[in-house]
C-alpha cells in the first residue's frame, strides 16, 4: 500500500481506493509501489531526488460514468487527482502528477473515436486516442481528410490540445487547442458539462461552431485544473491535391528582418503552412574553424564580419523552408509569387525548388518522403523526433542515458526580435554555464502569430548533477526572459510557478482570477493541483 | 555468422524449418502488440532526415556496432522474455516505461514471447 497523499488520512485513502476499485474494477486501480512507479515521469529532471513528483496510485476508468464516480469519491475523501490522457507529454511531466501523492487518473482506456466526418472535416475523440490511432482510422476508411500531428505520434489528440501543443501544417490546424471545437468535461463536483454547440440538449453540430452562446469557457480547460476533459471535437484539413516545398535563402545577417516580414505576409494570407527558419551559416560552424573563432572572440562578431565570412564561403546567412498545400497549379503559382515578391525585395535572395507530392501517396512514395523531410509536414504521425532526444551518438556511443525538457519562450514574430532574443538568451545561457547557439538560433513557428525560441535542456536517469544544472539554468533563463517580456508557452512541472508567476500584470490579476475560479468550482482542490500554476487554497502557501 | 543463418540452422536442427514457414506467424498477439507499440521506433525504415534509421533501431545500431547482433528487435536471436519485460516496464535511455493501461501484463507476456521466439536457448 502506498503512502497517502499529504493531508489525507490513511483511513480516508484506503477507503477511497476501495471505492475506486468498486467503481472501475479492482484490476484498474494501481496501488502497489511497482505499479505506481509506472507513472513516473521518464524525463523528470528531479529523478530520484526528494522533489521528484510521484503518484501515490492510479485509477483507470473506461467511461465517463466511471470517471464521474472517481471524481465524486475523491471529493468525499479529499483525494488529489491528476488526469493524464495518454501520458506521453514527455518534457512536460509525462504521466506523473505535479503534486506528489496525487492519484493519477489514467484516461488511456477511454480511447473511442466517436466520429470522423470527412465532409465536414471534423472528428470527435476521447482522451485515450493517439494521433496514430486517428490517422489509422482515417486511412483504413480512405477518408479524404488529414490530421495535423505533433512530432511524437503516440501522444493524445485531446491531451496535446489541452497542453497547447502544436503541429506543422496551416496555422489554424497546427494550433491544436485552437483547432478544437466543443468539449465534454467532468467538473470537479462530478457533474458532466459540454461547451459550444455540444451544450445544446440535442446537438447537431458539436464540431461545427465553437462558441455556442454566451461566454467561451472551453479555454479554461487547457493548461488548467477546472475539470477533466472527456471528449473533444477537432477540425481536420481536407486532403489537399498536392504539396510543394521551396527554400528561400538570403545573404546578409540583417536580411532576416525583411525575410520574416515577407513570410508573415504569406502566412497571414493563408498561402503557406509552417515556415522553417534556419541559418545555413550557423550549420557551417562544425566545419569552419575560422567561423568558430569569430563567434567565440571577446565581444562577439559584428554583423559585417559575419556577412564577410558568409560571402567568402558563398553561404546564406538565413534560409526559410516554405510549405504549400492545395491544388497543384495554385501552389505552383504561390511559389512563383514568393520568388517575385522576395526576389524583388532582398538583393541576392536565392530560391530552391523542393519536393512536390500529389495525394494520396502510396506506401512506397511515403517511405521515399522520409528521404527528404519529416512526415509530420504531410500529416503523417511517426516517432522520428526521438532521434534528437539524447541517447547514444556516434561521438558518444556508450551513453545509455537520455531525455530532455524545454525552455520555450514566446517572442514577437519579427526578425529584430530573433536577433535581440539571441543576444539576450546567449548571455543568459553563458551565465548559466550552458551552450547556446547565439548567432544562429532560429525560432520555431508552431504557434503561427509568435515565434518560440525553444531550446532543450538535458535530463539524466543516472546523474542528478545534470538535472540540477538544467533546472537551475531554466530558472535563471526564464527570469531573464520575463524581464524582456518573453513568457513560456508550456512548462515542466517544476517550473509551473516560475512560468505562471511571470504573467504578473497588475499584481498577478490573472492568477488571482484563476484562483477565485478554482475556489468556486473545485472547493476541495482535488483536480490537478498546480497545473497552469493554479493551486487550491490549502496549497497556495507552498507555491514556489 | 549472421543471426538469420543461426536461426535457420537452429530450426533445421530441430526439424522445424519447413513446418515453421508453413504456419501462421507464431504468437500473433505478441506480433500485434509489437506492431502497435514497438515498431514505430524499432522497425526498419528511415528516421529523421540525417539519421538513417528509426530512433530505437538507430540506438541499437550504435549499441551493437562491432557485433553481429541485429539492431531490429524482431530479428534478435538472443532476447529472453524477462529482459523484454524489464525494459518495457522500466524504460531505458530516452525510451519511457509503458503502463499497464498501454501494455497489459498479458500483452507483455505475449510481446516478450514474440521477441524471444528466435532464441534457440530460451
Amino acid at each position: 500500500m502506498p503512502a497517502p497523499p499529504a493531508g489525507v488520512s490513511a483511513a480516508d485513502f484506503s477507503a477511497a481506493l476501495r471505492k475506486f476499485e468498486a467503481a472501475v474494477g479492482e484490476q484498474w486501480v494501481f496501488k502497489s509501489d511497482e505499479d505506481a512507479a509506472l507513472y513516473r515521469d521518464a524525463y523528470s529532471p528531479e529523478r530520484d531526488e526528494p522533489t521528484e513528483r510521484l503518484a501515490s496510485a492510479a485509477v483507470a476508468p473506461i467511461n465517463v460514468e466511471q470517471l464521474q464516480q472517481v471524481v465524486r469519491i475523491a471529493n468525499e475523501h479529499k483525494i488529489p487527482l491528476y488526469p493524464i490522457s495518454t501520458g506521453k507529454n514527455l518534457g512536460y511531466g509525462g504521466s506523473a502528477p505535479i503534486l506528489s501523492g496525487s492519484v493519477v487518473v489514467d484516461l488511456k482506456r477511454m480511447n473511442r473515436i466517436l466520429s470522423v466526418d470527412a465532409g465536414r472535416c471534423q472528428a470527435v475523440v476521447e482522451p485515450g486516442v493517439s494521433y496514430f490511432d486517428l490517422y489509422r482510422y482515417i486511412q483504413e476508411r480512405n477518408l479524404e481528410v488529414w490530421i495535423d500531428t505533433p512530432d511524437p505520434g503516440w501522444g493524445s489528440v485531446v491531451g496535446n490540445a489541452l497542453d497547447h501543443g502544436v503541429g506543422y501544417t496551416y496555422g489554424q490546424y497546427r494550433d491544436h487547442f485552437g483547432s478544437h471545437c466543443g468539449m465534454e468535461v467532468v467538473l470537479p463536483n462530478g457533474e458532466l458539462m459540454r461547451t459550444g454547440m455540444a451544450a445544446l440538449a440535442n446537438d447537431a453540430s458539436w464540431a461545427d461552431y465553437k462558441y455556442g452562446y454566451g461566454p467561451y469557457v472551453a479555454g479554461l480547460f487547457g493548461q488548467a485544473n477546472f475539470g477533466i476533459v472527456t471528449k473533444m471535437g477537432f477540425w481536420l484539413l481536407p486532403r489537399p491535391e498536392a504539396y510543394r516545398r521551396g527554400t528561400v535563402s538570403v545573404p546578409k545577417r540583417r536580411d532576416i528582418v525583411k525575410l520574416v516580414e515577407h513570410v508573415n505576409y504569406l502566412e497571414n494570407l493563408g498561402l503557406i503552412g509552417m515556415p522553417g527558419f534556419r541559418s545555413p551559416l550557423g550549420f557551417a560552424q562544425a566545419r569552419e574553424p575560422e567561423l568558430r573563432a569569430l563567434v567565440t572572440k571577446p565581444g562577439g562578431p559584428s554583423d559585417e564580419e559575419l556577412d564577410r565570412f558568409a560571402e567568402s564561403k558563398g553561404l546564406p546567412s538565413w534560409s526559410v523552408e516554405l510549405q504549400f498545400y492545395g491544388p497543384e497549379k495554385t501552389i505552383a503559382g504561390s511559389w512563383d509569387y514568393v520568388q517575385q515578391r522576395i526576389g524583388s525585395s532582398i538583393p541576392g535572395a536565392r530560391f530552391e525548388e523542393g519536393a512536390v507530392y500529389r495525394f494520396p501517396l502510396t506506401a512506397e512514395q511515403q517511405a521515399q518522403v522520409q528521404r527528404v523531410h519529416r512526415l509530420v509536414d504531410i500529416g503523417v504521425p511517426n516517432m522520428s523526433i526521438f532521434a534528437i532526444a539524447g541517447g547514444r551518438t556516434p561521438q558518444n556511443p556508450d551513453s545509455a542515458d537520455g531525455g530532455q525538457f524545454y525552455f520555450a519562450p514566446m517572442i514577437p514574430r519579427t526578425g529584430e526580435a530573433i536577433l535581440e532574443a539571441n543576444r539576450v538568451l546567449g548571455q543568459a545561457y553563458r551565465d548559466a554555464g550552458l551552450p547556446y547557439n547565439q548567432y544562429f538560433s532560429a525560432p520555431a513557428c508552431w504557434h503561427y502569430r509568435a515565434f518560440i525560441m525553444i531550446t532543450s535542456l538535458p535530463v539524466s536517469r543516472l546523474d542528478p548533477e545534470i538535472n540540477r544544472r538544467s533546472r537551475a539554468a531554466f530558472q535563471q533563463i526564464a527570469k531573464v526572459a520575463a524581464e524582456h517580456g518573453w513568457g513560456e508557452y508550456r512548462s515542466p512541472p517544476f517550473g509551473v510557478d516560475l512560468v505562471a508567476g511571470a504573467y504578473s500584470f497588475n499584481d498577478h490579476a490573472l492568477r488571482r482570477f484563476c484562483e477565485t475560479l478554482k475556489d468556486a468550482v473545485d472547493p476541495n482542490g482535488i483536480i490537478a493541483a498546480g497545473r497552469g500554476g493554479i493551486w487550491p487554497k490549502h496549497l497556495r502557501g507552498s507555491r514556489a | 555468422m549472421n543471426s538469420g543463418l543461426q536461426v535457420a540452422i537452429a530450426l533445421a536442427a530441430l526439424g522445424l524449418a519447413s513446418a515453421a514457414s508453413a504456419q501462421p506467424p507464431a504468437n500473433a498477439e505478441g506480433k500485434r502488440v509489437y506492431d502497435y507499440w514497438c515498431l514505430p521506433c524499432h522497425g526498419p525504415g528511415l528516421g529523421l532526415p540525417g539519421f538513417g534509421a528509426l530512433p530505437g533501431t538507430q540506438q541499437l545500431q550504435i549499441k551493437y556496432r562491432n557485433t553481429n547482433i541485429s539492431p531490429l528487435l524482431e530479428e534478435r536471436t538472443d532476447l529472453v522474455p524477462e529482459f523484454v519485460k524489464v525494459i518495457v516496464r522500466q524504460g531505458v535511455s530516452f525510451m519511457p516505461q509503458f503502463r499497464k493501461t498501454e501494455i497489459s501484463d498479458a500483452e507483455l507476456e505475449a510481446l516478450a514471447a514474440y521477441l524471444a521466439r528466435n532464441n534457440p536457448s530460451k
